[in-house]
């Protein structure tokens, strides 16, 4: 292969949203047979860069060449027809139809002009299989998969088209361990046939271990490209970010918090998903959830949130044991709990509507006297909170769709900050902001713990458990295997613990 | 066995509707004075097949998570038409036909146009084409009245010599002609997709607009077999506002009844036909029990929320409330 | 100057201005057949008659805000109709309660079927078909046997046809007071907000605390009511009820809420675009028929028009 003209690049490609850069000046060349990593912070343009690649929308300026000839893909189709396949974070599986037909949707094997239903099965086996996940039935319908399952059936459809160019991003964020490794080896294993692969991940782990190049991305532009192992982690970050990675965190306090439990749970359990789950947090603590994503974490925070149905044990806030019928009297005075929800989009605010009006959603009521908005305290309230989240909005009247992914998360915080809950679930609340906006919400938390909140934070981040957390509890299987205190919060006994290890020195990561 | 599993949730809605139809008119044929006789099937099947048809054309629609208020009213001036032009030699007859049908595909594809390259809901554009196509049906035929060439009508209302009725065999021929091979090919796949997820659709290089005005059209032209059939059974034309109204809101009942899901992506044309039986059934059922016609409408209305009210009983498995939102 | 005209413009929805802006071309080509089009009494006369779908077309405007639709307005319309002259026939008590009878009965039936949609979560395109259909069957059941009483009562034709001050139309008072109420509803109460938000996103709404089934049954209930309300003007309109007298009424609410800008999907809309919507569509109307088309050619007209407007503006963003 002539070593000048690599098998795609990119050049000088920009893209605007609406007057906002995504991307500018962006220039990529990626080699068959390599793993090309893009590295970035949220908003830094990767999923821009991606998009034009795959032809899902299409770049202001620039051009790119595919074996040195110019390209343009106007829809995802032609971006498949030469040979680009891209695993999107949001998935872009059909729920309703077939793990076979979601394989061949593009181009299914035909009999007579009709779809070959037994060539397509056998076409979907063999995608299945080359992506290591035999074990999916190719008729089972992709809704009734669990989201990890899904995945390895997007990566199946995408090795199916036969792409020269394959890109992941954030292919294994929901994967098991087990997968996670599965996947390495296809990947590695696919590198070796001559493909190209571009890899978009925030799991540095995973970079080290997959990576031949790397590039990096900063605010829409490239910033560096260098052969991986080049440099240090720490080099990494800070072309990333521009500044340095350690204070990211606040101090913790020394002294273990004293006095009585604000939140007391007994015998939780719920439909196999929870298994007898007892512990009990105080003011001023904050208690991380820890271990593997998908042991349970979630449920346990939803159960107490009054979401779930048929939950048996007791839960005792302030030392009553009540049950909450729903969110609407989970949040009610006597307790105030709050839950910042997982996905933002579809669970923490309505993205058409205004910064304003997303915010006193939950304070509606004691914002309001029968029924009735006090206009002069919901702008008080508002300019409060919008003061001490330094939400940065160009006005409180533009949807709030329209701030930035740290911004929108800010305002799904503030906005529960708004009724002074004196409990605050927290269900992986960083995930996909950068970390400019991370580092403000620990410090946030720190404070909001300080003044007498207590605080169940679950992440699917080491990092932050150990950072910001007082006590972690590790889940498994639906239940609390371990308790961590303090200077125990390490990685390696979150790792262990999540892994249900108990001797050191036999981790095995994926 | 793994694979049976998988085809019998996939058509658990049929299913349920052939065998609630199965068991009403075991009930009406066995209380019927006539017994099982050919004449009672026939009228029987005549008149589920109308809509049959309609509820056929609106499950194209709904599968792609639309929903098409104007099927009654194209079945209206399909009927129209016929009664103006499927007259005469048999040349003229096959010509009346044709247009008809093709009136049904030009319709249907207007309403594609506009709700894919004009961008409106499916359900604004086709309440304000309805309108339109029930001027058209107006502007034909001002007063009721018209003709059909009537061996074609008897022929295809009639019996076969083994007592089946014509029409029954008219609906499977047109469900062999245009259900069962759409449902088997690429654009029919897609119709699926696109119902069940139009980003994900997108994303997977699915030619959405393709099988949208697909969708439209096949309703379209189904819509239209119901108003030439109709023409057929009833030897004349109407331009009724009252009858278009009723198949439209009947096809949306039956093709709740037949499982299809009116959040698109999932259910049969098969079952649509087995839900408009049914719908049918019950008012035959009514007639048998000596109930005062005068009860028929709300009768059918509380069998309708009866029906769709049973489909809530899910939500008592539902053991997270967020699952109520979809 | 341009600042503040610019953020006027940015604040009053582009499709409300285009609705405001058909009116007045609507106005114009009206003016052009008939000398008497713009003449103060004529106007007050439309007004008159879009005060009845002034009030349907509100209580579908809140279902739709929610994401929703009512297509039970024909029969719920028929129901405040026949319910208000029913009672009238009992007794001087019956004549007095006439009104609120009517309008409670309609009431009823919305809470049904908000109970459905909101508690069954039966999609309410589904359930208000099926709630028609019921209050057809009560309906027919309860003319079909014998002739009941079906005149109005004196109030009910005041309401509906007198004028009292400044020669303008009660019925326009009505709408008036009803339309001034769901501003208010819609933009200052915690029902409004909320009515937004489920329209916007019902799970992150239910997350919030929000009480989301208690509003949606509140929504449908208000639109069965105000469908009656209108449905007791109209039986004082025409000094009766009868049967099949909410048909014509249901595409043009569907259509005056859409025309003035409320995202049939739910989560965006403004009352004064409704406003637009409902003035827009009883013109269209008032100046087919002053065109003196037949009522086939109205029909076509009718529906090319809604499609031509929506077409030029009330057209989706493209999903990309």
């Amino acid at each position: 292969m002539d070593a000048n003209i690599p098998l795609f690049q990119m050049n000088g490609v920009a893209k605007s949203y609406g007057g906002v850069r995504a991307l500018e000046e962006a220039h990529l060349r990626v080699e068959a047979g390599r793993i090309h990593a893009v590295l970035g912070e949220n908003g830094a343009g990767k999923s821009t860069l991606i998009k034009i690649m795959s032809g899902v929308v299409q770049a202001d300026a620039g051009d790119m060449a595919l074996d040195g000839a110019k390209i343009l893909f106007p829809s995802p189709k032609a971006a498949n027809a030469a040979g680009i396949a891209c695993i999107f974070q949001e998935l872009s599986l059909i729920p309703d139809l077939s793990v076979a037909d979601n394989i061949a949707i593009a181009n299914p094997p035909r009999r007579f002009g009709l779809i070959d239903r037994r060539a397509q099965r056998r076409f979907a086996e063999e995608a299945l299989a080359r992506a290591g996940a035999e074990d999916i039935h190719p008729l089972a319908p992709v809704k009734d998969l669990p989201l990890s399952r899904r995945q390895m059936v997007e990566i199946a459809k995408a090795l199916a088209r036969m792409p020269r160019i394959l890109i992941l991003d954030e292919a294994t964020s929901a994967l098991t361990a087990g997968d996670v490794a599965k996947v390495f080896a296809v990947l590695k294993r696919l590198r070796d046939e001559g493909l190209a692969l571009l890899y978009i991940s925030h799991r540095m782990q995973e970079i080290d271990e997959l990576a031949d190049d790397c590039s990096v991305f900063r605010n829409g532009r490239h910033v560096a490209s260098y052969l991986a192992g080049s440099k240090s982690r720490n080099d990494v970050v800070e072309l990333m970010i521009g500044r340095e990675y350690s204070h990211v965190f606040p101090p913790k306090p020394n002294a273990a918090k004293q006095g009585a439990p604000a939140l007391e749970v007994a015998g939780l359990c719920w439909s196999h998903q929870l298994n007898d789950i007892s512990f009990a947090a105080r003011p001023g603590e904050i208690v991380g959830l820890g271990g593997l994503d998908g042991q349970g974490q979630r449920e346990l925070l939803l159960a107490l949130f009054g979401v779930l149905r048929g939950v048996s044990g007791d839960i005792a806030v302030n030392g009553v044991v009540r049950r909450a019928r729903g969110p609407r009297a989970a949040k009610a005075s006597s307790s105030a709990m709050a839950l910042i929800p997982e996905d933002r989009k579809t669970e923490g605010l309505m993205l058409p509507m205004s910064v304003r009006d997303n915010l006193t959603l939950p304070a509606l009521d004691s914002l309001a006297r029968f029924g009735i908005i006090d206009r002069s305290r919901e702008q008080d309230a508002v300019d409060t909170m919008v003061k001490l989240l330094a939400i940065k909005a160009a006005n409180l009247d533009i949807p709030v769709g329209a701030l930035s992914g740290g911004n929108q998360q800010k305002v799904v915080i503030a906005k529960w900050l708004m009724i002074a809950p004196r409990i605050i679930l927290l269900n992986d609340p960083t995930r996909g902001i950068d970390v400019g906006t991370k580092q403000e919400i620990y410090q946030l938390l720190r404070k909001l713990a300080d003044d007498g909140a207590t605080i169940l934070f679950y992440s699917t981040d080491y990092d932050e458990l150990i950072g910001c957390c007082d006590r972690v509890l590790v889940m498994y299987d639906g239940a609390i295997t371990r308790e961590l205190v303090g200077a125990e919060i390490t990685e390696h006994a979150l790792v262990s613990s999540a892994f249900r290890i108990q001797e050191p020195g036999e981790i095995q990561l994926g | 066995m793994g694979d049976f599993r998988y085809w019998l949730a996939e058509n658990k809605g049929t299913l349920l509707a052939v065998a609630v139809f199965v068991i009403m008119f075991g009930i009406y044929t066995g209380n019927h004075t006539a017994g099982f006789s050919g004449m009672v099937v026939t009228t029987a099947a005549n008149k589920g097949v109308l809509l049959a048809l309609v509820a056929m054309a609106q499950t194209l629609v709904v599968l792609t998570a639309g929903i098409d208020l104007s099927v009654g009213m194209v079945f209206v001036l399909a009927n129209c038409l016929a009664s103006q032009l499927v007259v005469g030699s048999a040349l003229e007859t096959t010509f009346g036909v044709v247009v008809v049908l093709l009136a049904g595909v030009i319709c249907g594809a207007l309403n594609g146009i506009i709700v894919i390259y004009g961008r409106l809901q499916p359900i604004v554009t086709t309440l304000a084409t309805g309108a339109m196509f029930y001027g058209i049906a107006l502007w034909l035929r001002p007063i009721p009245g018209g003709d059909v060439n009537s061996d074609l009508a008897d022929a295809l209302t009639e019996q076969l010599p083994g007592g089946i009725p014509t029409s029954l065999v008219v609906l499977l021929g047109i469900v062999l002609v245009v259900w069962i091979p759409l449902r088997r090919s690429e654009v029919g796949r897609a119709i699926y997709a696109i119902g069940s997820s139009e980003p994900a659709a997108y994303m997977s290089g699915v030619n959405i607009d393709r099988a949208r005005l697909t969708a439209y059209i096949v309703s379209g032209l189904l819509s239209a077999c119901g108003g030439l059939m109709l023409t057929f059974i009833t030897y004349s034309g109407e331009a009724s506002a009252t009858i278009g109204g009723s198949y439209t809101l009947n096809s949306i009942a039956a093709v709740v009844i037949g499982g299809v899901s009116l959040f698109g992506g999932a259910g049969s044309a098969i079952g649509a036909i087995f839900g408009a039986f049914v719908l049918r059934t019950i008012g035959d059922l009514l007639f048998v029990f000596d109930f005062d016609p005068l009860w028929q409408p709300l009768f059918q209305g509380v069998i309708l929320l009866g029906a769709v009210t049973l489909g809530s009983l899910r939500l008592l498995r539902i053991k997270n409330r967020l699952d109520l939102f979809g | 100057m341009t600042m503040t005209l610019s953020s006027f413009f940015a604040r009053v929805d582009k499709p409300v201005l285009a609705a405001f802006g058909c009116i007045i071309v609507l106005l114009l080509v009206g003016s052009l057949y008939s000398s008497s089009f713009l003449s103060p009494e004529y106007l007050l006369q439309q007004l008159q008659v879009a005060s009845f779908l002034g009030l349907i077309a509100t209580g579908m405007m809140l279902v739709v805000l929610l994401g929703q639709i009512d297509l039970s307005v024909p029969w719920v319309v028929t129901v405040g109709g026949m319910m208000s002259t029913a009672a009238a026939g009992w007794g001087p008590l019956g004549e007095a309660l006439a009104i609120p009878f009517g309008i409670t009965c309609g009431m009823f039936m919305g809470l049904i079927s908000g109970f459905g949609v909101a508690y069954l979560r039966v999609p309410s395109m589904i359930f208000t078909l099926g709630m028609n259909a019921v209050a057809q069957g009560l309906m027919v059941l309860r003319t079909g046997g014998f002739a009941p009483q079906d005149h109005s009562t004196d109030t009910m034709h005041f309401l509906a046809t007198g004028r009292s001050i400044l020669n303008i139309p009660n019925a326009l008072f009505v709408w008036i007071a009803v339309g001034a109420a769901t501003i208010f509803l819609l933009g200052r109460t915690t029902f409004g907000r909320t009515v937004y938000a489920i329209g916007n996103k019902e799970r992150a709404a239910y997350l919030s605390g929000l009480p989301t089934q208690r509003v949606i049954m509140l929504a449908f209930m208000a639109s069965g009511g105000l469908s009656a309300f209108a449905g007791v003007l109209l039986a004082g309109y025409s000094t009766k009820a009868y049967q099949s007298m909410g048909d014509p009424y249901l595409l043009p609410a569907v259509a005056a809420v859409v025309l003035g800008g409320t995202n049939i999907l739910g989560g965006r809309g403004s009352y004064i675009g409704t406003i637009a919507g409902v003035i827009l569509i009883t013109l269209l109307q008032s100046i087919l028929s002053v065109m003196q088309i037949d009522e086939a050619g109205r029909q076509l007209i009718y529906g090319a028009v809604i499609i031509g407007m929506l077409l030029i503006y009330g057209r989706q963003k493209k999903v990309s």
